[in-house]
């Protein structure tokens, strides 16, 4: 309600201060930035397996590890990137902070609900780590039975773990979709919310819809491991494929949770810095909804080679290729805006390009994949390996770059480093298609992927992916010194450094408690510069 | 070129959309249900588990589940309606609902389709 | 708009009214609602294909339960779920004393339910109609049907995952008495009681189905 003073100099940083009132609050704002150090953290630890899977693959042979922690390491790297990097990282992170501001709302529907999710992620991380004093898990992020049925103790905690940071996605998605019908500004309707919040909206009913199916594949496989309950055990008369499907059911789902988003970020990114409104609009919007609805009937494109029969292998086949549709009419619709617009070609951009370039390889040789007699070939090799690296890093990661580097101002109040950004930029750019065009090649060549060991024929693209692999991590490091140091040491910022539109920007830099000190009303679309 | 005009878009009205508003807006009357109808719909549950039990215990091969799903449904149907108040509230709610129940069938629809497609072509070779 | 007309309660400061608090709060309970329909789906669905495909093993395997004591749950949880009703009606008539014997009703239909599944739970136990590899039954008809330990996976799974839920809805309608009794609810706020009505609504629900999918068609 209208308040009748207001200090300018208060915001949602200096508003209480401490430790516990910090690990207490309720504003979605401080949960976005406790989401960002935990996902930040999660990120280094699964960048350095990462490295560390690159160094035993730099030559023939043994090198680092024995092969059973090769695969630990290699299961690890998954697990972490992708429950507690990819999956929270900007629904959690910035969708938390900025999903409210650009609704005019002053909060997320449910904010203890979402301080719980927050917990339920540190508390999920925390058991998938007490693994490690079990053993370890060596099943990959998939988990797949039987094998992870006989497999170490250690799978009972992983598994357990994603279980809970289940809770805490599922939490997330349905504070997003409730904070989105109800809790929208005056005047701001369906066709005036910024395309970040249409692409959040779209992964929030992903993780209502399809989360809760994991979780109950989780507790069938633990309670497999600890009763031989015989449903996914062929012995018992079970059906180790219906597991498949089961998992696939949700983690196909999930995989356009992890991109829905990051396509939402490059939207703002690309009107903003394109200054042109955004061409399509209601198309890139209703597309999400369409990439949504689409990934549930496209599950068994994994399973082409399980055992799975011919005649679902080519119905999923042909519904994997409806994903393209959706897929492209973004991609053209963002090409159609930079068409003409007066683009700058600040670090954020940079990081949509880069984005457009390298998620349009990875979407791609998706098709390649989807169309069953190719990915017989394919299928387990690194060329799948390079496919999803390139909608995963290229896609998202590329996202939450440029979307942590469009948005430090508002988040903190203070302008980042531009010309290390852009080091940033190329180091993550060019180390990336280093690392993972070869990797393109090995595929195609045959070498099987999360092997321990190769044939002395690939080792030298090998050797080539490993080098652009530590240029990444070169990257990736400097990135963050960038984002310390402007969030401790930089410029102060001014409230619309990019000539934003969205709501979010008019508000002051960092935000107030309650978002803005007034009540914003909005009469007109997210994007209209001329 | 027609990319830099940015009134080229799909027409979509925004009725589609248009409850949402009226539900911020609505007023704090609740609609009560009457004690009568909720003891009505009691009886007609209990009546119907009667029914389920009896007809169980008949034999009608292999509809004896799609019976027994039927009445279920019709009991769920109730419950929804009544005692969850589906009938009186907001319509987003059922949507909510539906779109569930929608995916769940989504689910069946396809491994099952596996699963007796599997059968088949085992009989075949 | 009506604000401050609850005397007790005062809405969370970023909704504009208790009405809207009190639409935003069922629709998220809704959604809620969603996420275990489709939890529980997977089970519905795994106990679907293999009745397809072993039909003989779940008409055998349902003949080991008894169908009296199937029935004696259903009733009584038909009957908490009425009560469940009831209670929020009569805090919507602002009468206090009859929400509480509702829902001190509803707690108890909760504990006799839970109490004929220990009974059950327990005969299985001592019998050794246990899921997978905990099967040992030796009796009548052990080897009647291949694969029955399978059967008895999915009662466990789906009857004990529904039980935790029993269990749950009790917690919440202990804690939703305790605040009755300090007159926190009345028609102007009852937003507790209406979402936890719902969820215990959707563990009858589930119960409707899984009572002739267990206990009858087999």
């Amino acid at each position: 309600m209208g308040t009748a003073i207001v200090d300018k100099n208060k915001n949602y940083l200096n508003e209480k201060s401490g430790l516990w009132s910090w690990l207490t609050t309720l504003d979605h704002k401080r949960i976005g930035i406790m989401y960002m150090i935990a996902v930040m953290f999660f990120f280094l630890l699964g960048g350095i397996f990462a490295m560390l899977i690159r160094a035993e693959l730099f030559k023939v042979g043994p090198t680092l590890f024995t092969s059973p922690q090769y695969n630990q390491v290699m299961t690890l790297h998954g697990a972490i990137m992708v429950f507690m990097v990819i999956i929270p990282g900007i629904p959690a992170f910035l969708g938390n902070f900025f999903l409210p501001i650009q609704l005019g709302a002053k909060d997320v529907a449910f904010p203890r609900i979402n301080l719980l999710s927050w917990y339920c992620l540190i508390v999920g991380a925390a058991v998938v780590f007490w693994s490690l004093l079990h053993h370890g898990v060596d099943t990959g992020w998939t988990f797949y039975t039987p094998y992870s049925i006989s497999t170490s103790n250690g799978t009972t905690w992983v598994v357990a773990g994603a279980f809970i940071i289940g809770f805490s996605s599922i939490l997330t998605g349905l504070n997003f979709i409730a904070t989105v019908h109800k809790l929208r500004a005056p005047g701001m309707n369906f066709w005036r919310m910024p395309l970040f919040v249409w692409a959040l909206y779209s992964t929030a009913i992903l993780q209502v819809l399809a989360t809760p199916v994991l979780g109950i594949t989780l507790l069938l496989l633990v309670a497999e491991r600890v009763m031989g309950i015989g449903i996914f055990d062929a012995k018992l008369g079970g059906d180790p494929v219906l597991f498949q499907h089961f998992f696939w059911f949700y983690s196909h789902p999930a995989v356009y949770i992890m991109i829905l988003p990051a396509m939402g970020v490059v939207s703002e990114l690309i009107a903003t810095f394109s200054r042109k409104t955004i061409f399509g609009y209601k198309a890139i919007a209703l597309s999400s909804v369409g990439i949504a609805a689409v990934s549930f009937f496209v599950w068994g494109h994994h399973m082409f080679v399980s055992g799975q029969s011919e005649v679902a292998g080519i119905i999923f086949s042909f519904l994997t290729m409806l994903v393209g549709v959706p897929t492209a009419i973004k991609v053209f619709n963002w090409v159609a805006t930079i068409y003409k617009g007066s683009v700058r070609f600040d670090t954020p951009m940079l990081y949509a390009l880069g984005f457009l370039f390298l998620f349009t390889i990875g979407g791609v040789t998706g098709i390649i994949l989807a169309t069953i007699a190719t990915d017989v070939h394919f299928h387990d090799t690194y060329f799948v390996v390079a496919h999803f690296h390139y909608v995963m890093v290229g896609g998202t990661l590329m996202a939450i770059m440029g979307g942590i580097y469009y948005w430090i101002p508002k988040m903190f109040g203070r302008m980042y480093n531009e010309y290390w950004a852009r080091i940033t930029f190329v180091l993550i750019f060019v180390g990336f298609n280093v690392t993972f065009f070869p990797q393109f090649v090995l595929g195609a060549l045959g070498m099987p992927r999360r092997y321990f060991d190769y044939l002395p024929v690939y080792e030298p693209l090998n050797r080539i992916s490993s080098v652009g692999a530590w240029t990444i991590g070169v990257g990736f490091l400097i990135g963050l010194f960038v984002i310390i140091q402007a969030i401790f040491k930089g410029e102060k910022a001014p409230e619309n450094p990019w000539g934003g539109k969205t709501l979010e920007w008019q508000t002051a830099s960092p935000p107030p408690h309650e978002n803005f000190h007034n009540q914003p009303v909005v009469t007109a679309g997210p994007y209209e510069y001329r | 070129m027609a990319f830099d005009r940015s009134d080229l878009d799909l027409f979509i009205p925004l009725t589609l959309f248009g409850r949402l508003e009226e539900v911020l807006l609505g007023s704090s009357n609740h609609h009560v249900i009457p004690f009568r109808v909720y003891l009505n719909i009691l009886l007609i549950l209990l009546l119907f588990t009667v029914v389920t039990v009896v007809v169980s215990r008949i034999d009608f091969g292999a509809a004896n589940a799609f019976i027994a799903m039927f009445i279920a449904s019709i009991k769920a149907g109730l419950v929804l309606l009544y005692f969850m108040h589906l009938k009186y509230d907001d319509k987003l709610f059922p949507t909510v609902f539906f779109i569930s129940i929608f995916f769940l069938l989504v689910m069946f629809a396809f491994s099952h389709l596996d699963i007796i497609t599997r059968v088949l072509e085992n009989n075949i070779l | 708009m009506n604000t401050a007309n609850s005397t007790k309660h005062h809405y969370a400061h970023h909704f504009e009214s208790a009405e809207h608090e009190y639409q935003t709060s069922k629709f998220g309970l809704w959604l809620f609602l969603c996420t275990e329909i489709l939890m529980f789906g997977g089970l519905f669905v795994g106990y679907a294909i293999f009745h397809h495909k072993y039909p003989e093993l779940f008409k055998a395997g349902s003949h080991f339960l008894d169908w009296r004591l199937g029935s004696l749950n259903t009733v009584v949880l038909l009957i908490s779920s009425f009560t469940m009703a009831l209670s929020i009606y009569y805090a919507q008539m602002n009468d206090r004393a009859k929400t509480l014997i509702n829902l001190y009703i509803t707690l108890i239909c909760g504990f006799i339910f839970m109490g004929v599944k220990f009974f059950e739970y327990s005969h299985k136990i001592h019998e050794g109609l246990l899921p997978g590899h905990l099967f040992h039954y030796a009796g009548e008809g052990a080897n009647a049907v291949a694969n029955l330990p399978l059967y008895f996976s999915f009662y466990f799974c789906m009857t004990g995952l529904h039980g935790t839920h029993v269990l749950a809805g009790l917690f919440l309608i202990a804690w939703l008495i305790v605040r009755t009794h300090r007159g926190e609810f009345g028609p102007k706020y009852y937003t507790p009681l209406e979402c936890v009505g719902l969820f215990w609504h959707l563990i009858d629900l589930i119960w409707i189905y899984l009572f002739p999918l267990l206990y009858l068609v087999g």
